[in-house]
């Protein structure tokens, strides 16, 4: 039709109401409590973190629309930056370099995200791009983690972390060497490659707390409570969480009763590194998963699956952030193979 | 050395025989992509492309010299279905309209000549010497000849009339085609 | 206790119910001008009867039915016809359609119609006659003849009528008021219907937000089996062709196809009330009743409209507007229509008119699709709302198609949820009309291709028989030369002989 677009539109003339904005600020109220756990366990180091990678990919975001000649308020507005960043925050040792969470950020956004098309069409979950872009480079400052405070007598203050971020010196002539320590994972990790026995590591080493590691395990229970709460929200489906989890618990079950002394317990599995995280907050990322309820239960499944894979041969201790950047590339995949019948069709399997 | 060499050039000549042979046995006959293209052409031969007729036009296409979106009368879908069987990117702006219209007759000035009977391809007008003639709107393939053909001008051309039944709902606001988002 | 089955997806909008289902039904004064279109329905349009000036009996014949899939029009006053006329149609697009204009005087003169004495004693073929003469239309909303499916019903060897009582729309309520007050009425109705399809039992589903309508209607039918109310969960869109049917016999409704492969008919409340009143009170189809309601609207109230009255009437009655509508809908604001105008005449399928606020529309701009798959979720067909419209926003109306598009019913589900505001169902209504268009567009090239290879032929014929005629003329032409050639030699010939004899003699 040739005639100009009358503003009519079709139906339905009502909305339920909220918008992107909302979702993406519910996911970063979610992660508050873990958040302030984290800060009691470990310092201020994620705060500034948090803030460091907000502000870098907010101006990235920025920079890029101007030059794709987009409207730039609308897209920060929406919320899905600062979340991205926040996210990848989350991720890092809380005693970083300021350049750390800069660079992760930047890349996230700029390379993971607007060089794809923006927000909804970045094939891979643009903070675990991130992630895994500073793990590879900087193998070094991304495995500086700091024992909880609860085990160890130095509690990085605010000025001290602000010291060490920006001008890379602690004060009273301590090293970074000699406030850091390996994660629970990182032992068991070693533990295993040199085949000694879980039994004596956990008696022995005082970074183990009840299920995953000191402290871990309690900022794993406040995170369980924010994905919970999303839940209840319904800003997440119940499927990628809980097929990522049941399948890693299945699997650490399995290989523990098989050989308990080699393998660590299905609920140190889940309430250390980022198991909760990843179940939750990232592999629930709506724009690289997958799209429909039998799609994201294979996205949830493979994503556990593959999380225990790394973990037990793979050379790195945690493997979310890869199990997720590896299903993001199954996701059209499986939505292709797992489209829903459509009513009053009978069940077939999708042409082509 | 001299087994490797041998085995290499053995297995380049194989399969160079190979494909070779394929080559012969698999090669597509006739150019079908002519003869797609003719079936969609509208075979009205009204040479508003600049062809003679459908059938060179439809090789012209075929050879790529000629676009995709060279028929007026069969519009976008036309150019969207020739786009698909020469595999092309379709440049829906060189569309020249969507809508080709059918020719009606402005009957004062009419004066019965049957020119335009005698051009219209597809006998989509209907009248006899020193008759009033008219246009039968679903025969009309909107080829303009007559337009051309007629001494008062009496014929012209206007859009389709849309009713209720050919009402569609519009793009939603704001969504332009693709082509002009990406510029 | 009866056994009902789940649908899939589906919303909670807000309901928004209430201030019109606590009111009871009041009829609406004569509006000085009634225009009533000939096209109020699925099928081909009526054609006039009356002539301007004609004066008409309410109930009298104004537009005959044409065809198999039709219905006629009555006149919905005693009046005056002052005008058949190109009007404008209650459609988003504004466009014109051929309407009767009756000004009425007021008489409100009943044409004469007879009643059968028993009508669950005549034969099942004559009762869809009587309602296929009385006008009557779905009056849910898509107004497909009624009488064309009670007769598919039986010619299907239907086993079960389902009454949609569903009202899952918004602020609708017209059919809660129905049953409430008028529950004798449809239950007669939906007796003789359920006698005219044939069918064993009738079932009357109605959504478990209206127990005083369930109430009212199981009293009503009481004591007879084969009849049943039952109460349907509330959740939008139950009152659907396809999640109704699924929701009361755990059936589907197989992909292009009618509810009647499954032996079964769906029918409105409405239309069950409209049949009694037909074969009871002799009473064509000539008013309905409508909800005006939205939060534009001063005082929302249900009235007994009818057919033809412009919007504006309605609203009048209700104290106008207490501010400025945003829009004003037909039907509900899940599936309603946009109206261009208050002119616009309320028709046979017209069960509300709803004014909303911009604060009720709750507009907001489009943002990306973030692929949160609320759609998928909400779907209650099972489609994939956000690949389809992402393939429709390439241009790729096929890729769309093979993803279902046609099975799409329309709801709004995954457009009320839709996080990032996209007007999903406007996409899917814009391509499905893209296919249409293509469709037709294809018919008409080959059909055009046919014209044009037809009138080769026919060149070619005419120039064959024109050579042919050439060279027959030739070849007399010659056959003509030869003779005078032939007789001039002769004529020589006879001459030399003459000659001979002459020069002998």
């Amino acid at each position: 039709m040739n005639t100009p677009l009358p503003p009519i539109t079709s139906s339905p003339h009502g909305h339920q109401g909220g918008d992107t904005a909302v979702l993406m600020r519910r996911v970063i109220y979610a992660l508050l409590p873990a958040i302030a756990g984290y800060v009691w366990y470990f310092g201020w180091g994620i705060v500034i973190n948090i803030l460091i990678a907000v502000v870098a990919a907010l101006l990235a975001e920025a920079a890029i629309l101007r030059l794709r000649g987009r409207p730039v308020a609308p897209s920060l507005g929406d919320g899905s930056a600062a979340l991205t960043a926040v996210l990848l925050a989350f991720a890092l040792p809380p005693l970083a370099p300021w350049w750390l969470p800069t660079i992760g950020a930047l890349f996230a956004i700029v390379f993971a995200k607007q060089l794809y098309g923006g927000l909804g069409h970045n094939p891979f979950n643009p903070a675990m791009a991130g992630y895994v872009l500073l793990l590879i480079s900087f193998p070094r400052e991304m495995t500086s983690w700091l024992p909880p405070t609860t085990v160890s007598e130095y509690f990085p203050g605010l000025r001290d972390t602000l010291g060490y971020v920006f001008f890379g010196h602690l004060p009273h002539g301590l090293s970074l060497d000699a406030v850091t320590a390996a994660t629970p994972l990182d032992t068991v990790r070693s533990a295993v490659g040199i085949d000694a026995a879980l039994d004596e590591l956990r008696q022995t080493s005082p970074l183990f707390g009840m299920a995953g590691g000191h402290g871990w395990t309690t900022v794993n229970a406040l995170l369980l409570l924010g994905g919970a709460w999303l839940l209840w929200q319904r800003i997440i489906t119940w499927h990628v969480p809980v097929a990522m989890l049941g399948t890693l618990f299945g699997l650490a079950l399995l290989f523990w009763l098989f050989d308990p002394q080699h393998n660590p317990t299905p609920l140190f599995h889940l309430f250390s590194g980022a198991a909760i995280l990843g179940a939750f907050f990232i592999a629930t990322d709506p724009v690289s998963g997958a799209t429909t309820p039998r799609g994201r239960l294979l996205f949830g499944a493979g994503c556990g699956a593959l999380t225990f894979v790394i973990r037990t041969w793979g050379g790195y201790p945690d493997g979310v952030a890869f199990s997720v950047l590896l299903m993001n590339m199954a996701a059209p995949l499986l939505d292709h193979y797992s489209r829903p019948r459509i009513y009053g069709h009978p069940r077939r399997r999708p042409r082509r | 050395m001299y087994a490797a060499i041998i085995v290499l050039t053995v297995m380049g000549a194989g399969l160079g025989l190979g494909l070779g042979y394929a080559a012969r046995v698999f090669r597509v006959e006739a150019d079908p992509i002519v003869e797609r293209i003719a079936a969609k052409l509208p075979g009205s031969q009204c040479g508003q492309c600049g062809y003679p007729g459908c059938a060179p036009a439809a090789e012209a296409i075929a050879k790529g010299e000629a676009a995709v979106t060279c028929c007026p009368p069969g519009g976008l879908v036309l150019a969207e279905q020739l786009a698909e069987i020469m595999g092309v990117e379709l440049d829906r702006s060189a569309v020249r309209d969507a809508d080709p219209g059918i020719a009606w007759v402005e009957e004062s000035i009419c004066i019965g000549c049957v020119k335009c009977l005698r051009v219209c391809p597809t006998d989509a007008i209907v009248g006899a010497p020193k008759m009033i003639h008219a246009v039968l709107p679903e025969a009309c393939s909107g080829c303009t000849k007559c337009i051309d053909i007629c001494p008062t001008e009496a014929l012209r051309m206007r859009p389709i009339e849309v009713t209720l039944r050919t009402w569609r709902w519009h793009r939603p606001e704001g969504e332009t085609r693709p082509e002009a988002a990406h510029v | 206790m009866f056994r009902l089955f789940g649908i899939r997806g589906g919303v909670h909008p807000e309901e928004h119910k209430h201030p019109t289902a606590s009111r009871p039904i009041e009829t609406l004064p004569l509006p000085e001008r009634l225009c009533v279109p000939l096209a109020q329905h699925i099928g081909a349009p009526a054609e006039a009867v009356v002539k301007i000036g004609q004066r008409v009996l309410r109930g009298q014949l104004i537009g005959s039915g044409q065809g198999r899939v039709s219905a006629p029009v009555h006149a919905p006053a005693s009046g005056k016809v002052v005008a058949v006329d190109d009007l404008p149609a209650p459609h988003p697009s504004g466009l014109p359609v051929l309407s009767v204009v009756i000004e009425p005087d007021g008489a409100q003169d009943d044409a004469d119609h007879p009643v059968p004495s028993d009508p669950l004693a005549m034969a099942p073929e004559a009762i869809a006659d009587f309602v296929s003469r009385a006008g009557i239309v779905g009056l849910g909303g898509a107004a497909f003849p009624s009488a064309v499916k009670l007769n598919l019903g039986l010619s299907g060897g239907a086993h079960t009528l389902i009454i949609n009582g569903g009202e899952c729309e918004p602020y609708l309520t017209c059919d809660d008021r129905l049953m409430r007050e008028r529950a004798e009425a449809v239950i007669d109705g939906v007796r003789i219907m359920r006698h005219a399809s044939g069918a064993e039992v009738a079932l009357i589903g109605i959504e478990d937000n209206k127990p005083s309508a369930i109430e009212a209607m199981r009293q009503a039918a009481a004591g007879d089996d084969a009849v049943q109310v039952v109460a349907v969960p509330t959740r939008y869109p139950m009152g659907s062709e396809k999640q109704m049917v699924q929701a009361l016999t755990g059936r589907e409704i197989p992909a292009g196809k009618l509810s009647a492969q499954l032996g079964v008919v769906l029918h409105n409340v409405g239309t069950a009330y409209a049949v009694h009143r037909a074969l009871r009170q002799g009473r064509p189809l000539v008013s309905r009743i409508v909800t005006v309601g939205g939060g534009a609207v001063r005082e929302p109230r249900n009235f007994e409209v009818p057919i033809g009255t412009p919007l504006k009437a309605l609203f009048d009655a209700c104290g106008g507007f207490a501010e400025t509508p945003d829009r004003v809908l037909m039907g509900g604001p899940m599936m309603g229509q946009w109206m261009p105008s208050l002119e616009v005449p309320v028709v046979k399928g017209t069960s509300g008119v709803i004014a909303l606020t911009a604060a009720e529309v709750r507009k907001h701009p489009v943002q990306p699709c973030i692929r949160c798959s609320r759609c998928v979720e909400a779907c209650p067909v099972g489609l994939l709302p956000l690949e389809m419209a992402s393939r429709i926003r390439k241009s790729d109306y096929d890729a769309a198609g093979k993803l279902g598009l046609t099975d799409c019913i329309a709801c709004g589900s995954c457009s009320w949820v839709c996080p990032s505001n996209i007007p999903l169902v406007h996409f899917f209504n814009f391509a499905k009309g893209e296919l249409v268009a293509r469709r037709a567009a294809e018919e008409r090239t080959s059909g055009l291709r046919e014209l044009a290879e037809k009138r080769q032929v026919r060149l070619e014929k005419e120039a064959r028989i024109k050579a042919e005629k050439a060279a027959q003329r030739k070849r007399e032409r010659q056959a003509r030369a030869e003779a005078k050639a032939a007789a001039e030699r002769e004529a020589k010939k006879q001459a030399r002989e003459e000659q001979k004899q002459e020069e002998e003699a």
